[in-house]
């Protein structure tokens, strides 16, 4: 047997936008075991609800994180909104919905613009990126800011978007559907990204299933997973399939982020044409008491925000699991039997948010 | 807007081993463990998930800086969660597989979700 010796790796490094640190056991090159370590970014925000009134703390939902802000805010909303039984009127389930794949849609993008980064692939990078300005814009033009939008509050939406605006965005993103399918087709069929990305960090659909993991992590490895699926928001009222890739390795990852943004495209046209007239906001009186679960599929997975209230303005207890956190345990898992130079890549398919595991 | 049913079911601390090891047979997936303080004591919830979607919870209570059982060994990744409720909550988990020893969060205060301590009688003093 090699010597063994510990390597760091992180909080700091040129592929983590967010700090996360692994104690990387290494044998000669290759990994035999990862231990990692979070809490460099802990900031309570779960605590803030025992001080914040519960109609307020939407905005602060949305401060999870700068990536999937609006779909933590919306999450929130169902959690009170599930306490509650609010009738929330149909148009601002089918706006929520939107908004929730026009985030899926610049995070699915930003992310491939990282990996492409991490293989060192410049050009592919700055393609991501500019296509996903174009989603950004019409994030910007509908609830007036590019990150964290909010729009979304308890009982509703802040503000309507006019049909016209929403068909000029189904129309615009028909204009982008051909950018991205030729920058799919790179990432599907370039043999630097195939050789760099096929058989890395297998994670198999027993070990997806069983260590709990996520979103595309899950949907990677066969499993076809997709918590958009129980019907919140207008999805009930929506069709779509998962998009399930069986590798288990960093290219099926890739491949699912990259599918999904066309069925993204695709859900934004049917809540387009399907969207029904009326009110996009229901006045909300008293205080909430009981709780809830509710759980949306974010770009990373799933994430669940569970809500306890007791009658007062103030929630007894605000959690939120993040896709995150949960696929530590298979990134760990999968880090195990790697060699070194492939760590940076397969921590970064994950698409960990580590501000958003955190909290 | 479909509404998902998600049944909680209160089970005795000392039955949560064999809940768990049965949920893992059902074939089900660890969602999330989730802890809150409501009226001194610790509410602990383990939510599954089967392959059709469909959600459930277990959940014990246990005194502040009570004990439990680390469930690592039916379900390897639940470490994360458990490392957490030590650190924010103050529970003491045991057999965790990958024990972080208190150094998964840094916080400025030791467990700062913990239930406060109860209020001392009048009279009652630290000196006995």
């Amino acid at each position: 047997m090699s010597r063994q010796i510990v390597i760091p790796f992180g909080p700091q490094h040129p592929v983590l936008p967010e700090p996360i640190h692994l104690d990387l056991v290494m044998e000669d090159e290759r990994v035999v075991d990862a231990l990692p370590s979070i809490g460099y970014i802990h900031r309570g925000l779960e605590k803030l609800v025992e001080k914040r009134d519960y109609r307020d703390f939407v905005y602060i939902a949305e401060r999870i994180c700068g990536i999937c802000s609006f779909i933590h805010g919306m999450t929130y909303c169902h959690a009170i909104e599930g306490i509650m039984d609010l009738p929330v009127p149909p148009r601002a389930l089918y706006l929520r919905t939107v908004w929730s794949e026009l985030s899926r849609l610049h995070s699915h993008l930003l992310w491939l613009g990282l990996m492409a980064d991490s293989m060192g692939f410049e050009s592919l990078f700055m393609q991501s990126w500019r296509l996903r300005e174009h989603v950004l814009d019409d994030l910007e033009s509908t609830t007036g800011n590019r990150v964290i939008q909010g729009v979304c509050k308890v009982g509703g939406v802040r503000h309507d978007v006019s049909n016209q605006k929403l068909n000029e965005i189904v129309a615009g993103l028909e204009v982008l559907r051909p950018q991205l399918e030729d920058l799919m087709s790179v990432f599907v069929r370039d043999d630097t990204v195939r050789h760099r990305l096929s058989g890395l960090g297998v994670v198999t659909e027993q070990q997806a299933w069983d260590l709990g993991g996520a979103g595309p992590v899950l949907r990677a490895s066969g499993i076809a997973n997709d918590i958009r699926q129980i019907g919140y928001a207008a999805y009930d009222e929506l069709d779509f399939k998962p998009v399930v890739e069986t590798a288990g390795d960093c290219y099926a990852r890739t491949l699912v982020r990259a599918k999904e943004l066309f069925t993204s495209i695709d859900l934004i046209r049917q809540a387009v044409e399907k969207i029904p007239e009326g009110p996009v906001d229901m006045k909300v009186t008293g205080n909430p008491k009981g709780e809830f679960y509710a759980r949306s599929e974010q770009p990373r997975g799933e994430v669940i925000h569970y809500v306890k209230a007791n009658g007062t303005k103030n929630l007894v207890r605000f959690r939120v699991r993040t896709p995150t956190f949960t696929n530590i345990a298979p990134l760990v898992t999968c880090l195990k039997g790697i060699e070194l130079a492939d760590v940076p890549v397969v921590v970064l398919s994950i698409d960990p948010c580590i501000g958003c595991a955190e909290r | 807007m479909r509404r998902e049913e998600q049944p909680i079911e209160v089970i005795e601390p000392a039955t949560l081993m064999d809940r768990v090891a049965a949920k893992k047979i059902e074939g089900n997936r660890l969602v999330a463990i989730s802890c809150a303080v409501v009226e001194g004591t610790n509410e602990i919830t383990y939510s599954f998930e089967d392959r059709d979607h469909r959600f459930t919870n277990l959940r014990i209570v246990v005194e502040p800086g009570g004990t439990i059982p680390s469930i690592t060994p039916v379900y390897w990744g639940a470490f994360v969660y458990e490392n957490e409720i030590h650190d924010l909550f103050g529970l003491i988990v045991t057999g965790i597989n990958v024990d972080f020893g208190g150094h998964f969060y840094a916080t400025k205060i030791p467990f700062p979700f913990a239930a406060p301590p109860a209020a001392k009688a009048p009279g009652d003093s630290e000196e006995k």
